[in-house]
C-alpha cells in the first residue's frame, strides 16, 4: 500500500517515508475506529446483558427503544466533566497513566489479523508481524503499567492497593497464557497469527478446539487467563468497588476514566478475537463457503485473486468479528454471574489450577502431535500451504540432509519447548 | 528519507532522551517510567535490525516482565523518604567527566570502521527468511544451526552445534534463580522504626 | 564524516547503544536508591543487546554475525531477567533489615 501511494508521489523512491506514513494513518485510524465503536457497543451491551440478567430493561431512552445511544450521551457526558489532578498526586504520571494503558492496547491490535492474504500476498493486519502471538501478548502485558502508574500516582491508598493487585495478578497469570498459546502455535508450527488462522480451513472439526480432547480442555483455561489478565469480573481485584471504592482509578474523572475505559474493552475484545483465531479458526467459517464455490465455478487456485478473494475477505471480517464479540459477550454473562474472587483465591487459581492443567495439556497436545493421532479435523492439505508460505527452513533441512529430521513433528517439539522458555520466565 | 531511516531516528532519540531522563530524574518512580519507554523504544530498534523476536522477547521479559518486577519493588520500598535522593553535586561531576569520556571513546570506535558506517547496498536482496523468523532461532537452540548449512567454510561448522548447551544451563539456572530469590524475599521481616534510615 | 546517512549502519546502532551504555553507567555511579543502581545495570546489558542486534542484522551488513547474534541477544534479556529477580530480592531484604535503600549506608558486612 505504501508503494501504491509513493507512486503517485514519489515514482522513483518505493520506500519514501511519506507514503508510508500515510498509510501507518490510514491503518491508525481503522484500528481506533475499531476499538472507539468497539467501546461503544460493548459499554451498551454490558448494560443490557447486565440489565436482563438482573431482571430490569437496562437503557430504553436515549436513541430509540433500545437505548443504543446511551454511550455516546455518557462519552459526551465524560468530555464535558472536569478534569480533577488530585493535590497528592504526581500530576505528570497521573495524567499520563491513561494514555499509556491505551497506547497498549491499541500497539496490540497492530498484529492481530483480521482476514487471511485471500488476494495479497499477507493477511490483513497492519503489520504481519512473524512471531504475531507472542507480540501481541507481550504489548497486552504493557497493559498493567498504566493501571500501575495511575494506582501510584493518584496519590491514595486505594489507588495504591488497586495497582500492586494488578501488578501481582498480571504478572502471575502471563506464565498460564503463555503455556496456553503455545499449543496453538505448536499445532500450527508457527507463531504468525495469519498461518494460524489459515491452518484452521475448512469444515470447523479442523479448528484447532477439536484437534483434540486437550486442545479443548485449554480453551477454557486460556479464556479463564485472559479474562484474568485484561482483570475483568471476577478477577477485577484491581478494581474492587466494594473494598476499594473504585480500585486505580478513584481519583480519575472525565475523559481520562473513559479512556481506561477504552483500553479495558478494547483488550477484551483483543484477547476474543486472539481466541478465535487460535482456537476458532479465526477467518474462516464453520463452512467453507467459499472454497466451494471457487471449485464449482471451476477455479482451481485457491487462494483466489480478484474479486471473490476480496468478499472472502471481507466475509472473514465480519467472521472474526462475530466471533469476537461473542467471547466478550461471555466475558461479560460471567461478569454478571459469579461474585468477584479473594486476591489470594486469584493467585490460588493461576499457580494451583491454570498453570498445572495448561501443562498437562500441553504434553498431552505435544503427544497426540507427536504420534499424528488424527481425531476429527484433515489437516493435512492446509498445512502444505502454510509451509509454503512460511518458507521454513525446515524443508531446507530436509532437503539438504533428507536424515537429519524424519518428520515436521520434530521441528514442532523444537518450537513448543522454545516457547516453554519463554513463557516459564 | 525512507521510512526505514526515519524510524531508527525516532526510535533512537526515544531510547536515548529517555535513558538521559532515567539518569537526570531523582524521583525513582518516574525513572521507572522513563526506563520503561527507554526499554520500548529498543524493543523498536530491535524490530528495525530485523530481530522480530529478540524485539517482542524484548517487550515481553525485559519490560512486561523486569520491569514490573522493577516497579513492585519501587513500590514496596516508596517510603516518602526514598522517593527522592538527590545526589551530591560533586558526584554529578565526577559521574559527568567520566561519562562523557567513555561516551566520547565508544562514539569514536563506532564511527572508526569504514565497513560499519553504511549499510549494505543490497538491502532489498536480503530476504526476510533470514534471521526474522523464529523458527531457525529454536532451531539454534535446540542444536541445529539452519543458518550455517550453506556455509562451505569447515571453520564454520564449529559453530554448526547450536546453542543447546547454553540452553539448558539457563534453564537450570533460571530454576536455581527463582528458587533463591523467593528464599530470599521470605526472609522474616525485622520490626523496625522505618523513620531510622532518613537522613 | 556525516552522521546522518541515509540508510543507517551499523555504527549508528552503535552510537545508540553506547549512549545508553554510558547512562547505565552514570545512574549505577550517582543514584543513591538501590532500585536506581538496578535501573542502571537494565541500561547497562541493553546498551551491550543492541550492539549484538546491530551486528547479528543481515540488513546493515552482508557479513553479520547473523543469528549469533539474536541468540545471545535473546540471553542477554533472559539473564537479565534472573538477575533482577535477585537483585530485588536482596534490596527489598536489605530494606527489611536496614529501614533504607540507600546504597551508601549499607556498610555493614553482618546484617
Amino acid at each position: 500500500m505504501a508503494e501504491f501511494i509513493n507512486s503517485f508521489l514519489f515514482p522513483d523512491q518505493p520506500d519514501h517515508w511519506i507514503g508510508v506514513l500515510i498509510t501507518a494513518l490510514i491503518h491508525v485510524v481503522m484500528i481506533i475506529n475499531v476499538i472507539a465503536v468497539g467501546a461503544l457497543v460493548f459499554i451498551w451491551m454490558e448494560r443490557k446483558v447486565s440489565g436482563r440478567i438482573q431482571d430490569r430493561l437496562g437503557p430504553t431512552r436515549v436513541g430509540g427503544k433500545f437505548g443504543w445511544l446511551q454511550t455516546l450521551a455518557d462519552g459526551l457526558k465524560l468530555v464535558a466533566k472536569e478534569d480533577i489532578t488530585p493535590g497528592q498526586a504526581d500530576s505528570f504520571l497521573f495524567k499520563l497513566a491513561p494514555y499509556l494503558s491505551f497506547t497498549a492496547s491499541f500497539c496490540a491490535f497492530i498484529a492481530l489479523p483480521f482476514a487471511s492474504g485471500y488476494s495479497w500476498s499477507s493477511g490483513w493486519a497492519a503489520r504481519e508481524v512473524n512471531t504475531g502471538v507472542f507480540f501481541v501478548l507481550a504489548v497486552l502485558g504493557l497493559e498493567v503499567f498504566g493501571v500501575i502508574l495511575a494506582g501510584y500516582a493518584s496519590g491514595s491508598k486505594w489507588s495504591l492497593f488497586g495497582g500492586m493487585r494488578e501488578a501481582a495478578q498480571v504478572v502471575s497469570y502471563e506464565v498460564p497464557l503463555g503455556l496456553c498459546v503455545i499449543i496453538p502455535v505448536m499445532l500450527a508450527g508457527s507463531m504468525n497469527l495469519v498461518t494460524i488462522g489459515d491452518m484452521q480451513e475448512g469444515l470447523f472439526t479442523n479448528w484447532f478446539l477439536f484437534h483434540d480432547p486437550f486442545t479443548f480442555c485449554v480453551f477454557w483455561v486460556y479464556f479463564t487467563c485472559a479474562m484474568a489478565s485484561v482483570n475483568r469480573a471476577p478477577f477485577d481485584l484491581a478494581e474492587a468497588e466494594s473494598e476499594l471504592v473504585a480500585g486505580f482509578h478513584t481519583e480519575y474523572s472525565g475523559l481520562r476514566w473513559s479512556i481506561f475505559f477504552m483500553a479495558e474493552y478494547g483488550s477484551m475484545f483483543l484477547v476474543s478475537a486472539l481466541a478465535a483465531i487460535l482456537f476458532f479458526g479465526g477467518w474462516n467459517g464453520p463452512f467453507p463457503v467459499f472454497a466451494t464455490l471457487a471449485s464449482a465455478l471451476g477455479w482451481e487456485a485457491w487462494p483466489t485473486t480478484g474479486l471473490l478473494g476480496y468478499v472472502a475477505g471481507l466475509a472473514g471480517v465480519a467472521n472474526i468479528l462475530f466471533k469476537g464479540v461473542v467471547g466478550v459477550t461471555v466475558m461479560i454473562w460471567v461478569r454478571w454471574t459469579l461474585p468477584r474472587l479473594r486476591i489470594d483465591q486469584v493467585i490460588t487459581m493461576c499457580w494451583k489450577y491454570c498453570v498445572p492443567i495448561a501443562a498437562v495439556c500441553f504434553a498431552g497436545a505435544l503427544f497426540w502431535q507427536y504420534n499424528n493421532i488424527w481425531f476429527l479435523n484433515s489437516l493435512h492439505p492446509a498445512r502444505s500451504r502454510a509451509e509454503v508460505r512460511e518458507n521454513w527452513s525446515v524443508n531446507e533441512l530436509q532437503l539438504l540432509t533428507p536424515s537429519a529430521l524424519h518428520e515436521v513433528g520434530e521441528s514442532d517439539m523444537a518450537k513448543g519447548i522454545e516457547n516453554e522458555a519463554g513463557g516459564q520466565i | 528519507m525512507n521510512w526505514h531511516t526515519l524510524l531508527f531516528y525516532l526510535f533512537a532519540l526515544m531510547s536515548c532522551g529517555f535513558a538521559i531522563a532515567v539518569v537526570a530524574s531523582s524521583n525513582v518512580v518516574r525513572m521507572a517510567f522513563f526506563l520503561i519507554v527507554s526499554l520500548a523504544s529498543t524493543a523498536g530498534l530491535f524490530f528495525l535490525a530485523g530481530a522480530h523476536f529478540v524485539g517482542a522477547m524484548q517487550i515481553m521479559i525485559y519490560v512486561g516482565g523486569t520491569l514490573v518486577l522493577l516497579i513492585f519493588g519501587v513500590m514496596l520500598t516508596a517510603h516518602a523518604a526514598f522517593v527522592s535522593m538527590v545526589t551530591k553535586s560533586s558526584d554529578w561531576v565526577l559521574a559527568a567527566v567520566f561519562g562523557g569520556a567513555l561516551l566520547g571513546l565508544l562514539a569514536l570506535t563506532a564511527f572508526s570502521v569504514e565497513d560499519w558506517r553504511v549499510a549494505r547496498g543490497d538491502q532489498a536482496a536480503v530476504t526476510s527468511s533470514e534471521g526474522e523468523f523464529a523458527s531457525s532461532i529454536g532451531q539454534a537452540l535446540m542444536g541445529m544451526r539452519v543458518d550455517r548449512l550453506s556455509e562451505g567454510n569447515s571453520q564454520l561448522e564449529a559453530g554448526m552445534s547450536g546453542y543447546l548447551l547454553p540452553f539448558e544451563i539457563i534453564a537450570i539456572h533460571l530454576l536455581v534463580v527463582l528458587i533463591g530469590a523467593a528464599y530470599l524475599a521470605r526472609t522474616k521481616r525485622r520490626v523496625g522504626s522505618v523513620t531510622e534510615g532518613v537522613q | 564524516m556525516s552522521f546522518l546517512t541515509d540508510p543507517v549502519g551499523v555504527s549508528h546502532f552503535l552510537l545508540v547503544g553506547a549512549v545508553m551504555f554510558v547512562c547505565g553507567v552514570v545512574c549505577m555511579a550517582t543514584k543513591r536508591n538501590g532500585l536506581g543502581v538496578l535501573m542502571g545495570i537494565e541500561l547497562v546489558l541493553n546498551g551491550a543487546n543492541i550492539n549484538f542486534v546491530a551486528f547479528g542484522s543481515k540488513y546493515l551488513r552482508s557479513e553479520s554475525l547473523g543469528l549469533d547474534g539474536q541468540l545471545i541477544a535473546l540471553f542477554v534479556i533472559v539473564l537479565a531477567a534472573a538477575e533482577a529477580a535477585v537483585a530485588l530480592a536482596i534490596a527489598l531484604n536489605f530494606y527489611n533489615n536496614h529501614a533504607t535503600i540507600d546504597v551508601d549506608r549499607a556498610d555493614e558486612l553482618k546484617g
